[in-house]
């Protein structure tokens, strides 16, 4: 058997995978949560409500409704970033002239009140979520195997956090975004609507949220706790990467799944706190975060 | 004479308790470059905030175009056609020099198109894909200038465009203000150095503690001296 470093290649490689997998959900995740905070200034901790959501919702199409996954993958972040903007608009929109506390309070809130809805009907058991015919099955790359669905969950959250940052950075309602995240008072004085932007924006990062919950239905169970799980390293990706920074943002989720991956082979021990810890470095060292501009 | 293209009456403001301004009057006609001048602090920037819709807690009258602005949000005033140049600029740091020039949505025709701006500031084109806030100064002002010229606006709100600026880059900009005065742009400007108002303006307010207490028109400037001497301490 091939070793590196004393490990089985089969072993690493493994890890290595499902290291990927954690951070392309971090990196959707955390990429959700820079976009909203960079713009409204709010912390979302609705953020993992809405994961759950968006595999609830990929569940109740599929059981109530009879639409399958690759439908679901679409309406799911639609249904929840509609829902998202309608809360934003009739409650969250109140809070921001307050202290930014109010809002963290209103979303940590929502979500209490989003999972605790979801465990009266649901229970706090997981279900399963079967992926589709489609990406079933393994393919044999050599030195492993490499389960189709979990592949796919890498390329697809890829080409989805590929698409936010561009159209993000190369677009003008990106350059809108960008600008009103600088300065809004001045954004919506040159006549764009700021208001319906903060709207679209958290819709977004909830959208984002959602279909990072499809995506995830099959790979773990859908449960209403799910999401209250990955929150919290999702939070100390975010730290890391440097609040509200785009780039930051995706390249860290990835960075760190790996690093938590890796840790697992090498010192299993401490492969739940070693992000922690990083963040605990990184907050010493670099304040504003890895990629985040010093302030 | 026709209507003012921009009436303000008994305009107050306020900035949370504190309250600021203490009834403006001022009216600007179409294509007239007007003036305020005044010392620091006494509400000259903030008169151009409120004209904005930027300061919100506000009584009185503003009229643009014959329209009351008084209940319009802020993201509508620009389509009304007021153009807003801020005191600190705002060019944005996260957008390049093209984006910061593109950022203004369009109100109205009849703006300078892209090629004709460019040719006004050779600068801005040159370093176009720059991020905006690596300009100097004076381009910065230029930047901020010309993206409201893009938009079709028909009166522009200039805040002490030559604040910190050297004197070549201070003609530059009055150049800049006699074209746009050739073109029928109406200008309300907030000045402090009082030798470059007296070249592009038509007419003056003088401001003291959130009101209006003197207007002049440019040729009545000479009369005005040994006062303005006294009241801005220049």
């Amino acid at each position: 058997m091939t070793m590196i470093f004393g490990v089985p290649v089969q072993a690493l490689m493994g890890q290595l995978l499902v290291g990927l997998i954690n951070g392309s959900f971090y990196a959707l995740l955390s990429l959700g949560l820079a976009v909203i905070f960079g713009l409204l200034r709010v912390i979302n901790f609705a953020h993992g409500a809405q994961y759950m959501l968006g595999a609830f919702v990929a569940l109740l199409l599929l059981t109530v409704g009879g639409i399958n996954y690759w439908l679901a993958l679409i309406l799911a972040p639609l249904i929840v970033g509609l829902f998202a903007a309608l809360v934003e608009k009739t409650m969250l929109s109140r809070l921001y002239r307050l202290d930014p506390l109010y809002g963290l309070l209103f979303t940590f809130g929502l979500a209490l009140a989003i999972e605790g809805t979801f465990r009266w009907f649901f229970g706090a058991s997981g279900k399963p979520y079967a992926p589709p015919s489609q990406l079933t099955g393994a393919v044999n790359l050599g030195f492993m195997f490499l389960p189709v669905y979990r592949g796919w969950v890498v390329i697809a959250s890829l080409a989805v956090c590929l698409g936010v940052w561009l159209l993000i950075e190369r677009t003008r309602l990106g350059a809108y975004l960008r600008a009103a995240t600088e300065n809004p008072v001045l954004v919506q004085a040159f006549g764009v609507n700021v208001p319906l932007l903060l709207t679209l924006t958290y819709a977004l990062g909830a959208g984002l949220a959602g279909f990072a919950g499809v995506l995830a239905a099959p790979v773990y169970q859908v449960s209403p706790l799910m999401g209250s799980n990955l929150i919290i390293i999702v939070f100390a990706v975010v730290v890391v990467g440097g609040m509200g920074s785009i780039l930051g943002a995706i390249v860290t989720g990835y960075l760190l799944g790996v690093v938590e991956g890796l840790t697992k082979v090498f010192y299993p021990e401490a492969s739940n706190i070693v992000i922690f810890v990083i963040m605990a470095i990184v907050l010493i060292l670099r304040p504003a975060g890895l990629f985040g501009k010093d302030a | 004479m026709s209507a003012p293209l921009l009436n303000v009456g008994d305009l107050q403001a306020w900035y949370g308790e504190s309250h600021v301004l203490h009834g403006v009057n001022m009216t600007v006609a179409e294509g007239e470059t007007v003036c305020i001048l005044g010392r620091n602090g006494m509400g000259k920037t903030t008169t151009l905030r409120t004209i904005m819709g930027i300061l919100r807690k506000r009584t009185g009258r503003i009229e643009f175009a014959g329209r009351d602005m008084m209940g319009v949000p802020l993201h509508h005033t620009a389509r009304a056609g007021l153009g807003f140049v801020p005191e600190e600029r705002g060019i944005f740091a996260s957008l390049s020099v093209e984006e910061n020039l593109m950022l203004p949505p369009k109100v109205a025709e009849g703006g300078m198109s892209v090629d004709e701006i460019y040719e006004l500031f050779p600068n801005l084109r040159e370093r176009r894909n720059s991020q905006g806030t690596k300009l100097s100064g004076g381009e910065q002002q230029m930047l901020a200038m010309a993206r409201i010229l893009r938009t079709g606006a028909r009166c522009l709100l200039l805040d002490e465009p030559t604040e910190g600026l050297a004197p070549v880059i201070i003609d530059a900009i009055g150049e800049v203000l006699k074209k746009l005065k050739s073109r029928g742009m109406t200008v309300v400007l907030v000045e402090q150095n009082f030798r470059f108002a007296a070249k592009v303006a038509d007419r003056f307010y003088l401001m003291d503690h959130g009101r209006m207490t003197a207007e002049f028109p440019v040729a009545g400037l000479p009369a005005q001296m040994d006062m303005l001497h006294r009241e801005l301490g220049v």
